[in-house]
C-alpha cells in the first residue's frame, strides 16, 4: 500500500510532514459493503464507467455523458481563515492539476469559473451554475489555519446532477506543504471514482548537478552530481547526499523511504543506500569490487546490480544487507543495467555478448537467458512495467541520440514513443505503470528531466535547474 | 614557485604584445593532438589572449629533477602521462593508443614509486548506463597493455566514469573523439 505518510526527519526540521492521515473521517456516505461492490466493478480503463446496481441508493461514481469522460470542476478552496487565502488558491490548482494527470476525468478549466458564484458553505454550491458550464463533478474545499502551523482542509466531491457528496474527508496537520493535502485527495479520488492507485502522492529520484560545485582533487572542471528527490509533478526539491561528489543512478526502495545510488566517494563506484526519513546511510557491497546501477527487488529484501568483482562487469544479486551474494550472469562480455520483474523471478539487463548492447531476460537464478531486442544498434536500460502491464521500456540508439521504446512481452511487438526530439534516455515507470519518467535534452539546455504516459503523450517537464539524469519513480 | 611567476610574467607579456598585432588570428585553443608526442619537448607556447593563461601556463622543457619534486596536484595539472584515445563504442587500443600508453609506461618505469589511476571515459553518443561498463572495460584494456609491457600491476588502479566528466562538454564529432578516453591520474609518488 502506499498510504503511509513520510514521519518526520531528524535530520531535515523544515521538512513538512506528517499530514494527518490520523485526519478523522467525517464520513462516507455509502456502507462499506456497497463501496466495495461498486470499486470492484471499476476498471482502469476510462471507456467503461461502472453503472450503479441499485438506483435508489446515491450513486458513488459520478459518470459524464455516455462515451465521454466526467467533467470535474475543481475551484479555490475557501479560505476560512484570513491566513489561509494563499493556501486555498494552492490546493484548488493543484487538486485540479493531479486529476487531470491520470486522464480519467476531462478538467474543465479553471479559468472558465469566473462566472460562478463562489460558494460559502458547503449548502449553497451553485449546481445548476456548474451544470450550465458542463461540469458532471465538482469539488467543494475548505482550509483553515488552526495555529501558525497548522492547517485544517475539508473536501467534499459533489455529483453535480444529484447534489449529492459522493466523498468528504477532513484533513489536518502541518502547514509547512499544503501541496500534500491536495495530492492525497487526488489520490483518495482516483481510488474511489476509479478504482485507480494514483501517483500524485510519488516521488522522483535523480542525480544533479545543479548546485553547480565543482569535485575537489586533481581533475579541474568536474562538476558534483548529488541525489535529488523532488514530487512526481517536480515540486517540493530536496537533496539527498552531500559529499560532493559523484553520485548517480537513484532507485527507490519499494516502500519509497530508502534510496540505492551509486556514488565514488571512496574514488571508485560502489553502491550506497540512503534511508531518507532517518538519515542513515547503508553500505551493503562495502570493499568488494566496484559495483554499479543497484535496483531493489519488487519485494524490497534483495539487490540487483553490476560489479567488476570476478574482472568484468558481470551482475550479482545480494539481499539487502549485503548478505548472500550470487552471480546471476557469467559471460567475458558486459552485463549490465539489471530490472526486476514484478514476481522478482526474472531480471532483464544489458549485454554486448552479440556485439553491440542489447536487452536480455534472465531468470533470477541465472537460468533461462533470452534476448529481447534484435533491430537496435544500442540498447540500455531497460525498466520492466508494473502489472497489469507487461512490457519493458527501454531506450534505443535512433540515430546520432536515443529514443523510448516499449517492448511488450506477450505480443513480442515494440512501440517507440518518443521520436528524436533530443536525445532520450533512462525510462522509470510510475507505480501505476501508466507513466515514464525520463531524461532528455530536448529543451536544448542541457538535460532534463521529464514524464509522459506510456503512450508518449502529455509530456511534462518536471526539471530544469542544471542537468539532471537517471529518474527513478517511488511507490 | 618563483620560477612559475617568473615564466607566467614572461607569457604574459609575450601574449600581450602579440595580442596588440594581430587579435583576430589567437582565439582558440588548439584541441590536443591524439598523436603521441614526447611529453618533454613542448612546442613554443603558441600566443593566446590574456585572460587564458592563467589556467593554462604552457610547460617548459621539464627535467627529471623538476618532476621529482612537483607535488601530486602540479603533476596532474600538467601531467606528463598522455591520454589514449578510443574508437566510437570500442575499448580495443589502436596503433596510435598503444603508441600512447606505451609512452606512459616509459613513465612509469621511470618513476618506479608511481601509482597511477586510469580512468576510463565515454562519449555522450553512448548511453549513461552502458557507459560505465564500456569505461571500465578501456580501463582495463589500459591496465592490460602496461602490465603487458612490464608495469607491475599492483602501480595501476582503474575506475570507470562513464560519461560523467566530458573532457570537451561539445557535440560534434571533434569533442567525442577526445571524450573516448583512458585518463592517467598519479595518485601516489
Amino acid at each position: 500500500m502506499n498510504s503511509q505518510s513520510p514521519t518526520s526527519n531528524p535530520q531535515d526540521g523544515a521538512r513538512p510532514n506528517s499530514l494527518g492521515v490520523g485526519g478523522w473521517i467525517l464520513g462516507v456516505v455509502l456502507a462499506a459493503a456497497s463501496v466495495g461492490a461498486l470499486l470492484a466493478q471499476a476498471t482502469q480503463t476510462p471507456a467503461t464507467p461502472p453503472t450503479p446496481q441499485q438506483p435508489s441508493e446515491i450513486q458513488l461514481v459520478i459518470s459524464g455523458e455516455p462515451g465521454t469522460p466526467p467533467r470535474y470542476a475543481v475551484p479555490d478552496f475557501l479560505a476560512l481563515s484570513p491566513d489561509a487565502a494563499d493556501v486555498a488558491k494552492t490546493l484548488g490548482q493543484v487538486l485540479w492539476d493531479d486529476l487531470n494527470f491520470e486522464r480519467e476525468f476531462y478538467m474543465i478549466p479553471r479559468d472558465t469559473y469566473a462566472t460562478i458564484p463562489v460558494a460559502r458553505t458547503a449548502e449553497d454550491v451553485p449546481f445548476a451554475a456548474w451544470r450550465e458550464l458542463g461540469a458532471d463533478a465538482v469539488v467543494f474545499g475548505t482550509v483553515q489555519k488552526t495555529d501558525a502551523n497548522t492547517v485544517r482542509v475539508q473536501v467534499r466531491l459533489f455529483n453535480v446532477r444529484s447534489r449529492q457528496a459522493v466523498f468528504q474527508k477532513e484533513y489536518t496537520g502541518s502547514a509547512a506543504n499544503p501541496r500534500l493535502y491536495a495530492h492525497t485527495v487526488s489520490d483518495e479520488i482516483h481510488q474511489q471514482q476509479r478504482a485507480l492507485r494514483g501517483v500524485a502522492r510519488t516521488k522522483l529520484a535523480f542525480a544533479s548537478d545543479r548546485n553547480r560545485e565543482r569535485i575537489a582533487g586533481p581533475v579541474q572542471n568536474r562538476d558534483v552530481k548529488e541525489v535529488y528527490i523532488a514530487d512526481y509533478d517536480g515540486e517540493n526539491v530536496r537533496r539527498v547526499t552531500t559529499n560532493r561528489q559523484l553520485n548517480i543512478t537513484p532507485t527507490w526502495a519499494p516502500d519509497a523511504r530508502g534510496i540505492a545510488y551509486t556514488s565514488y566517494r571512496r574514488g571508485y563506484p560502489d553502491i550506497f543506500i540512503a534511508l531518507i526519513y532517518q538519515g542513515i546511510q547503508e553500505t551493503p557491497t562495502n570493499g568488494v569490487g566496484q559495483n554499479w546501477l543497484p535496483i531493489f527487488s519488487p519485494d524490497g529484501t534483495r539487490i540487483c546490480f553490476t560489479s567488476n568483482r570476478d574482472g568484468n562487469p558481470e551482475l550479482y544479486v545480494m539481499n539487502r544487507d549485503g548478505s548472500n551474494v550470487r552471480r546471476v550472469t557469467n559471460n567475458p562480455a558486459i552485463d549490465t543495467t539489471p530490472t526486476w520483474s514484478p514476481n522478482g523471478t526474472q531480471i532483464a539487463f544489458v549485454s554486448d555478448r552479440a556485439g553491440t548492447p542489447q536487452i536480455y531476460i534472465v531468470g533470477a537464478d541465472g537460468l533461462n537467458l533470452r534476448r529481447i531486442t534484435t533491430n537496435e544498434s544500442w540498447a540500455d536500460r531497460p525498466t520492466w512495467s508494473p502489472a497489469p502491464f507487461n512490457e519493458i521500456a527501454y531506450t534505443g540508439r535512433t540515430g546520432p541520440g536515443f529514443d523510448i521504446k516499449v517492448y511488450d512481452l506477450a505480443s513480442g511487438d515494440t512501440r517507440q514513443i518518443t521520436f528524436g526530439e533530443g536525445s532520450n534516455e533512462s525510462p522509470a515507470f510510475s507505480p501505476n505503470g501508466r507513466h515514464i519518467a525520463f531524461a532528455s535534452t530536448r529543451s536544448g539546455r542541457g538535460t532534463e528531466i521529464y514524464t509522459m504516459g506510456r503512450d508518449g503523450k502529455n509530456v511534462r517537464q518536471i526539471t530544469r535547474d542544471g542537468n539532471n539524469y537517471t529518474p527513478s519513480w517511488s511507490n | 614557485m618563483k620560477r612559475a611567476t617568473i615564466l607566467l610574467m614572461f607569457v604574459l607579456a609575450f601574449t600581450a604584445a602579440c595580442g596588440k598585432k594581430k587579435p583576430a588570428t589567437v582565439a582558440g585553443v588548439p584541441p590536443p593532438s591524439t598523436a603521441a608526442t614526447a611529453p618533454t619537448t613542448p612546442p613554443a607556447p603558441p600566443p593566446r589572449p590574456a585572460e587564458r593563461v592563467e589556467d593554462s601556463v604552457p610547460v617548459p622543457a621539464i627535467s627529471e629533477d623538476t618532476i621529482a619534486n612537483r607535488s601530486l596536484e602540479d603533476l596532474n595539472r600538467d601531467s606528463p602521462f598522455k591520454p589514449a584515445f578510443f574508437g566510437l563504442d570500442s575499448a580495443e587500443l589502436d596503433d596510435a593508443g598503444r603508441a600512447t600508453v606505451a609512452a606512459n609506461a616509459d613513465i612509469m618505469k621511470k618513476y618506479p614509486t608511481w601509482v597511477v589511476t586510469v580512468e576510463g571515459h565515454c562519449d555522450e553518443r553512448g548511453t549513461a548506463e552502458y557507459n560505465l561498463a564500456l569505461g571500465e572495460r578501456r580501463a582495463v584494456a589500459v591496465k592490460t597493455y602496461l602490465v603487458a609491457l612490464g608495469v607491475s600491476p599492483d602501480r595501476v588502479r582503474t575506475v570507470s566514469y562513464g560519461k560523467e566528466f566530458p573532457f570537451d562538454t561539445g557535440h560534434t564529432e571533434t569533442a567525442w573523439s577526445k571524450n573516448r578516453r583512458a585518463h592517467f591520474i598519479i595518485t601516489s609518488k
